[in-house]
């Protein structure tokens, strides 16, 4: 290992233009003549939608539907058996399933120019009954969300099993509603979208802030009609995605559409009210959910019941049963047990719809199964780190198929739990505990969570699923310019994750060149090979393996044309610092005098040269791609104040197990951010609605995001087990640090209200459910 | 969103001020912190805005005998940073340093929240807590409003459209009076969801505590000197009941609380 290549703590080479402010995002675009588009969105979240009347004089301004002649709704399928499919129309018509929905656009020079004119625009709206809670939705609708289904089930699934036999042995059966709050993923970017016409190319430009514009490209060529080639995607600087930024939004049809319409740019910029209002579209689960365990804290058998408010549509691409879908096959986690049985109901509601945010089910799930495990070790008097000890797959067993036949494929689990205990010191606050009085207002508790997340899993996870994206080998294309730099072509989009630096570091460990002297090019694809782009946290093994795949071609070739030169045999070369050298010897030369050679003076090269040249597009796909597990035991300590609600986070730690850290720097960022995302959901962040299906938290000031007074100093440790199927052992981290914390929080909450007999089953934990659930325990 | 197109104007002093404030759809602006998020929401739609922030007048900060007369665009970073003295200054200075965030501290002013009354700010409830009177300038003159009654309700004053608060004019404390003030927020910088506060100058006789962000104007209590003697949560929830509170058992526990801790931090003092 050198400072500079994988496993080097080396600053981020992006941070240069993003910390000078010089990152440049759709919002930061100015075409000539270009137009701002608002757009008129249903105030209603259920309502038969009638006559839409255009304001007089401007009517050419205005589009509805029935402009959008040839437009097809976006259409997001699953080949599971009884899915049924939703077809969500770019702009409305007939009826409006959600608050926010659209239902015309109107273009202005200015944006505020055409709100006036959204302002104008008039609907007729007779209000239907609103499908709002989720659990009712399924078992007692108020109304149908697509009357055609005759339900509002998206999908029905069950993993079933014999736990009848489970009962009579176990000594604990623990049994619990939980539920997760609805919420909004806030990237500080929203989305935007700027659409041109290129005419000489007969090709659309959309530059959109997208974690996937190759997906973005597929999808908009199906919902438009034209060839994929006819369409150029654009992602530039694009501020945070989670998961908000990986689907194709109507907005962006509607724009690709009036752009050639009107012959002239068109311009759309998300604002938070919008984000607020229409897209809140996450997290929201309810489990019904019962635990048998032994005498000793050993888990016999899940028994569970999950819902999942999956909202009006189906989404493009990830469709509205990959979170349910998630739920049944990860809900056992990283523990061993005899059975395990999981029905699950991904259900239409008239709210937006879901989509996969960082951690994706698993942060619901996390929260659902260590509430549960917290709960037997009350039952049985243990301390909770040592019920996870009695359970966890231990190394030895690794790699380890578990009861969803998951396939665990390296680490310490047992290893991540007995370090947090020992970092956020159980016994030490055990003792505080005891002495504190039953008078004193401010309770401490501990909690702990441990998950372990399947990552960068392939084409043999997602083809089952039949939905519009099953990932294959992602592919680099890598090109030594004639002066010697390093060009790296990915499909996959760096938006917050440091792949500018990382898979620089990657080049450099197989060429040997500085990571100063690669530059990354993505978001782009126009330039760039077919990837289903930025998710999963999959890019760090697959682009991560691309990249290396490619610079090895690229070795091998410099290797070649050194190895001519320099008058000696390709094996006697090694690519180091930046030359081909000559092994035990001086001599050498530099990879720019090689690629000087190859596009200037190429009359120096052999006759029998490889004709690929310095250029070479390279695939990669792990040869066991059911993914990468990390994984990490999160531990909180918390103050309570039993009088007000308020949870005060006295300490956390995180020991996290990522496989071969590339950049350990930047994996100790994405668990900060992670983990302050996980706070959010922890305490603070929930969108309700009321009884018509009316957000009720569409301002910044009532959907309350953790700010930096309220994220803690977050201590991390990491154990470093590599991944055996990777190519530098390297696992997917993005998504860890916001899984953890609200089961943790949650945990050490409950630890703190126990002798009150009090425990909260619900996100986020606020001070008003703390306080009315301490009323109810008579407090 | 954006806001609607709007005209704008900054006048040179007061008397000017009222005369652009008495056309059609006009509308006060001082530091915008509320009114910038409204415009933004559409919720208000003006013709047109008469910024006051830089009048002269609406900027003093000086003593007459025993009143302190303090500029309606005076503003919080100003109190928070000790520019009002004695300890009246020291009172407003402990309130100010908690309202919202500094980059709002920096350009809110305390007539502007005072005229704006949301129930969940700071200064309706604490300049009521404090006593004294506000100076309003409008089409037919001058006139006195006392502070206690400045607000009337949710997001309503006493105070008509054409007329712009100049002055506030608050009672001098003495040396050993002591005050508290707690206030319940989810996170930092955010709206409180409970206010409390106590105020106590023997000297002057004064013993007076408010309940704030409630939802409607602050609930001032005069004159309970047992407050003062024992912080005890019954007396507290009683003032709460008083307040208007007890529909919500939560929010009747909270403000209880609030003026309970406000209570406490009084005695320390």
């Amino acid at each position: 290992m050198t400072n500079k290549g994988v496993g080097a703590r080396l600053p981020r080479k992006e941070d240069r233009r993003f910390l000078r402010g010089e990152a440049e995002y759709v919002a930061n675009l100015r075409l000539p003549g270009m137009l701002d588009v608002a757009f008129v969105r249903s105030p209603m979240a259920h309502a038969v939608l009638g006559k839409i009347i255009k304001p007089r004089g401007n009517e050419d301004r205005v589009f509805t539907a029935q402009d959008l002649t040839g437009v097809r709704p976006i259409r997001a399928v699953s080949a599971l058996k009884g899915f049924k499919v939703s077809e969500q129309p770019v702009l409305a018509h007939g009826k409006v399933r959600q608050v926010g929905e659209l239902i015309a656009m109107c273009v202005a020079p200015t944006r505020a120019q055409a709100e006036d004119l959204a302002d104008e625009v008039e609907l007729e709206l007779k209000e239907l009954p609103a499908v709002v809670d989720m659990v009712q939705a399924r078992t007692n609708p108020q109304a149908l969300v697509h009357e055609h289904w005759g339900d509002n089930v998206f999908l029905e699934s069950l993993v079933d099993d014999d736990i009848a036999s489970i009962e009579t042995k176990a000594r604990v059966k623990v049994r619990r509603t939980i539920r997760t709050a609805r919420q909004h993923m806030s990237p500080l970017e929203g989305r935007g979208v700027v659409c041109e016409w290129h005419k000489r190319l007969d090709q659309l430009v959309m530059h959109s802030a997208t974690q996937m514009p190759h997906l973005n490209r597929a999808g908009l060529a199906e919902c438009l009609g034209i060839d994929q080639g006819a369409i150029r995607v654009i992602a530039p600087d694009v501020g945070g995605g989670f998961g908000y930024k990986g689907i194709l939004l109507p907005e962006e049809v509607c724009l690709a559409w009036l752009c050639r319409k009107l012959g002239r740019p068109v311009r759309w910029i998300e604002d938070r009210r919008e984000q607020l209002s229409a897209g809140a579209n996450c997290r929201e689960h309810h489990y019904d959910i019962t635990l048998y365990a032994d005498d000793r804290g050993r888990l016999l058998a899940i028994d569970c019941e999950a819902t999942v408010d999956s909202g009006a549509y189906s989404s493009y691409p990830f469709s509205a049963c990959l979170e349910a879908a998630q739920v049944s096959s990860i809900l056992p986690g990283p523990y061993k047990m005899e059975r395990y049985r999981c029905r699950t109901w991904s259900v239409a509601t008239n709210k937006a719809p879901i989509l996969p945010y960082r951690g994706v089910a698993r942060t619901g799930v996390c929260f659902a199964l260590e509430l549960m495990i917290d709960a037997v070790a009350r039952e049985l008097g243990m301390e909770p780190h040592e019920v996870r000890l009695a359970n966890l797959v231990q190394p030895s067993e690794m790699p380890y198929d578990n009861i969803t036949k998951k396939h665990f494929d390296s680490g310490d689990y047992p290893q991540a739990v007995r370090r947090a205990a020992a970092m956020i010191d159980v016994a030490a606050i055990r003792k505080l505990q005891a002495q504190s009085s039953a008078q004193e207002p401010r309770r401490i508790g501990v909690g702990f969570a441990i998950y372990c997340e399947q990552a960068a899993h392939g084409t043999s996870v997602y083809h089952g699923w039949g939905i519009p994206m099953v990932p294959g080998h992602e592919q680099c294309s890598a090109r030594l310019t004639p002066d010697g730099v390093l060009e790296l072509r990915i499909g996959a989009h760096s938006h917050g994750q440091g792949m500018e630096t990382t898979l620089a570091q990657v080049a450099h460990t197989v060429l040997g060149i500085d990571p100063q002297n690669v530059r990354l090019v993505h978001g782009d694809t126009g330039l760039t090979p077919y990837s289903t782009g930025t998710w999963g946290s999959r890019c760090m093994v697959m682009s991560g393996g691309a990249v290396a795949a490619a610079c090895e071609v690229i070795g091998t070739r410099v290797k070649a044309i050194a190895a001519k030169l320099l008058e000696v045999s390709a094996a006697d070369i090694h690519l180091e610092a930046g030359d081909a050298r000559v092994s035990g010897t001086d001599r050498g030369m530099s990879l720019a005098d090689v690629a000087h050679v190859w596009y200037r003076k190429p009359q120096l090269l052999p006759v029998d040269i490889d004709p690929a040249g310095l250029e070479a597009t390279a695939g990669y796909k792990a040869n066991v791609d059911t993914g990468t597990f990390s994984y990490a035991c999160h531990a909180a300590k918390v103050a309570v104040d039993i009088e007000t609600g308020h949870v005060e986070i006295l300490d956390y730690v995180v020991v996290e197990d990522g496989g071969t850290l590339v950049n350990p720097m930047i994996v100790d960022g994405q668990i900060y951010g992670g983990a302050a995302q996980g706070i959010g959901t922890a305490l603070y962040e929930e969108m309700p609605f009321d009884e018509q299906g009316q957000p009720l938290a569409t301002t910044l000031a009532d959907y309350l995001l953790p700010s930096a007074t309220e994220v803690p100093s977050i201590r991390i440790d990491h154990l470093e087990t590599p991944s055996p199927y990777t190519r530098f052992g390297q696992k997917g981290i993005g998504e860890g640090g916001a899984i953890a914390p609200p089961a943790a929080i949650a945990n050490a909450v409950n630890d703190a209200l126990a002798a009150f007999g009090v425990e909260i089953n619900e996100s986020p934990l606020t001070p008003r459910r703390i306080v009315e659930a301490l009323a109810r325990a008579g407090r | 969103m954006k806001a609607c197109a709007f005209e704008y104007e900054r006048p040179r002093d007061v008397s000017d001020a009222l005369k652009v404030l008495s056309s059609e759809g006009a509308k006060v602006a001082a530091g915008m912190q509320s009114l910038g998020p409204m415009l933004n929401l559409r919720v208000v739609q003006p013709r047109l805005l008469v910024d006051i922030r830089r009048l002269e007048e609406l900027r003093t900060i000086r003593e007459e005998g025993d009143t302190l007369a303090l500029g309606a665009c005076v503003t919080h970073a100003e109190i928070e940073d000790g520019r009002v003295p004695g300890a009246t200054g020291a009172f407003l200075q402990k309130v100010a340093s908690r309202i919202a965030y500094r980059a709002v501290r920096n350009r809110g002013t305390i007539g502007g929240s005072l005229a704006h009354a949301d129930p969940a700010a700071d200064w309706p409830s604490a300049l009521a807590l404090l006593g004294g009177i506000a100076i309003v300038a409008g089409p037919s003159g001058r006139r006195e409003i006392p502070l206690e009654r400045f607000v009337t309700g949710l997001f309503s004053t006493d105070l008509a459209s054409d007329e712009i608060v100049v002055l506030l004019k608050l009672q001098k404390l003495g040396a050993k009076a002591r005050f508290g003030w707690w206030k319940f927020c989810r996170k930092a910088g955010e709206f409180a969801q409970a206010i409390g506060g106590v105020l106590e100058d023997r000297e002057r006789g004064v013993a007076r505590a408010v309940i704030g962000a409630t939802a409607g104007a602050p609930f001032v209590e005069a004159g309970n000197r047992r407050l003062f003697e024992k912080p005890d949560l019954d007396q507290c929830l009683a003032a709460a009941d008083k307040a208007g509170l007890g529909a919500d058992l939560y929010s009747r526990r909270l403000h209880a609380v609030a003026l309970q801790r406000a209570i406490a931090e009084a005695q320390r003092r």
